[in-house]
């Protein structure tokens, strides 16, 4: 269960990053994303997926939250 | 001479690792790469911040040179405990050319060098005692420090000194500022793992003391210098350019910082992140908590200059993109006179670069500026992010090597033959001897600074003078030389 910060980079994309694996990725997906919920499972542009229970509401990023690895 | 091609490069990386046994050329294989500039990440090629191989020679620090020298070593005004056996503490002594403004003793305190000296009785029965006795004298001796950093050498960590406690007893009872900070030597591969751990004590032990105090008065334009740590004067051309364009630098830190411009930083509007490698950490946690976003930028070269100004005034209205266009503007005959001149001189040369964390990627512009090839680079000590940042930086088929080895650096630079190597002390006399121009760029050679348009100046100036030495003609011995006619005019 990593330790995520996500954060917006300088295009407005979602950005995921665990500074203890020097992961630094931009979220591709969100498989919720409305205004009432956030989370569920998420990918990663170098294709691995994690998830976290949806948010409710949206968190405001940047934010920390902690993630489950989807094997 | 043409540079490599892609597969000449490859074979080069393959010809030098076939000395080792196989499983050490297995690893050391992961850290080489080909650059291929289309290439969206470095993570598939080139594997970083792992553990050096045993039995070969890497040039990293600990953990405790991270925090202490790097990090926590330009804050001026505190004195910087190096706790535990003397070696350590010894050995930072103002080693690095952080230059910091003031009068020893009374407001800077960086160039005190201050160690708890552990014996063996200290290691059995600990050493906390000791650390309160030292601030205690401290405390008589300098009567103006603004605070202490207690910086644990390997030791603390294996015997478990209570350094936290201390602090918080200490520090009520003073009502001065101490942060422990946990950077034991063993910790981490490299001294990255040390920056990481000075940025999460600044975190918990400095940012939070003004929370809630909002009698610093803010403006819109206030900024934070943030991880340029004034090698050679490296900050004070940075923040007069800053200053030109119109925005208010409310804290350095930490290159001539000072304790309260730390606690300050927390007002600010931007932090401008000068090395990304090693405070990007804390500008991370400020954006999270304090909302202030960050940029990274380069002041390396004019065309970097330019490029991170105008970055910088999109941050802004108006008035500062009028500003940043004004200094452009007025700076360009300076910095085009230092390219007239040197770039003649300097036009077509081959640079390779072995430093740090940042600095070859921040210094490519430079070195492009006065018509240099960079045709190799490498980190000691860099993680993904940093090479996902070089790839577009360098040239293609250029090589890129990760925490090189002293026979793989003697090795590519035999056979790529560059005309001017920069990395640092430790290599700069085994290549001088063999014959190669050499600048050292983690202290500048004893000179500097290089950032900004007067740095630029100074840089071009060091280089010409470096390169086009007549000492290298002189390096072979009169009979060793080729046949040619050796007294040929420079």
């Amino acid at each position: 269960m990593p330790s995520v910060m996500v954060r917006r980079n300088e295009d407005g994309k979602l950005l995921f990053y665990v500074a203890k694996k020097d992961l630094e990725e931009v979220i591709t997906a969100v498989e919720r994303d409305t205004p009432e919920e956030w989370g569920g499972e998420v990918t990663l542009s170098d294709g691995e997926t994690f998830y976290i229970d949806p948010i409710s509401p949206p968190p405001t990023f940047p934010t920390t939250l902690r993630f489950k690895r989807v094997d | 001479m043409a540079a490599l091609t892609r597969e000449e490069t490859q074979n080069l990386i393959a010809e030098v690792l076939a000395i080792y046994p196989e499983k050490a050329k297995k690893d050391r294989a992961k850290h080489l790469m080909v650059n291929d500039r289309s290439l969206e990440t470095a993570k598939k090629c080139i594997t970083s911040n792992r553990k050096a191989v045993p039995g070969v020679m890497t040039i990293r620090g600990c953990a405790y040179a991270g925090s202490r020298g790097v990090c926590w070593g330009p804050i001026k005004d505190m004195i910087h405990i190096s706790h535990g056996p003397v070696g350590c503490g010894m050995y930072s002594t103002m080693g690095r050319r952080h230059y910091m403004n003031g009068t020893t003793g009374a407001d800077i305190f960086g160039t005190i060098n201050v160690t708890s000296d552990f014996q063996e009785r200290d290691i059995v029965f600990g050493g906390d005692k000791k650390l309160k006795a030292i601030i205690d004298e401290l405390e008589k001796l300098f009567p103006l420090v603004k605070g202490y950093t207690i910086q644990s050498e390997c030791p603390i960590g294996l015997i478990g000194d209570d350094i936290e406690s201390v602090a918080k007893v200490k520090g009520a009872e003073i009502g001065k500022t101490i942060v422990p900070v946990r950077c034991e030597g063993f910790r981490g591969v490299s001294q990255s793992l040390g920056h990481h751990i000075a940025n999460d004590s600044i975190r918990d032990w400095v940012l939070p003391t003004l929370d809630g105090d909002d009698s610093f008065e803010t403006t819109p334009y206030d900024v934070n210098i943030l991880a340029d740590y004034n090698i050679g004067g490296d900050i004070w051309p940075s923040r007069m350019l800053l200053e030109e364009i119109g925005l208010r630098v409310i804290s350095q830190v930490p290159g001539d910082g000072t304790l309260i411009e730390m606690q300050r930083s927390t007002k600010a509007k931007l932090n401008l992140l000068h090395c990304y490698r090693s405070m990007n950490y804390v500008s991370r946690h400020m954006e999270e908590k304090y909302g202030i976003p960050w940029m990274e930028y380069n002041l390396f070269g004019p065309t970097k200059i330019e490029a991170s100004l105008r970055a910088i005034a999109e941050r802004f209205d108006d008035q500062i993109k009028e500003g940043v266009e004004r200094v452009l503007a007025k700076y360009k005959p300076q910095w085009q006179a230092v390219v007239d001149k040197y770039r003649p001189r300097l036009e077509g040369k081959k640079v390779m670069l072995y430093v740090g964390g940042l600095r070859p990627r921040h210094i490519i512009g430079a070195y492009e500026d006065l018509g240099m090839e960079v045709v190799g680079t490498g980190y000691e000590f860099a993680h993904n992010d940093d090479y996902d940042r070089t790839i577009k930086e360098m040239g293609d088929a250029t090589l890129i090597y990760d925490d090189v080895t002293a026979y793989e650096l003697d090795e590519f630079v035999k056979r790529l033959k560059p005309d001017l190597i920069g990395s640092g002390i430790k290599e700069k006399y085994q290549f001088q001897k063999m014959g190669f121009p050499f600048r050292q760029m983690h202290s500048w050679d004893y000179s500097g600074p290089y950032h900004g348009y007067d740095g630029f100046a100074i840089f071009a100036r060091d280089m010409d003078m470096t390169l086009n030495n007549p000492c290298w003609k002189e390096i072979k011995a009169p009979w060793q030389r080729a046949a040619a006619p050796a007294s040929v005019a420079a």
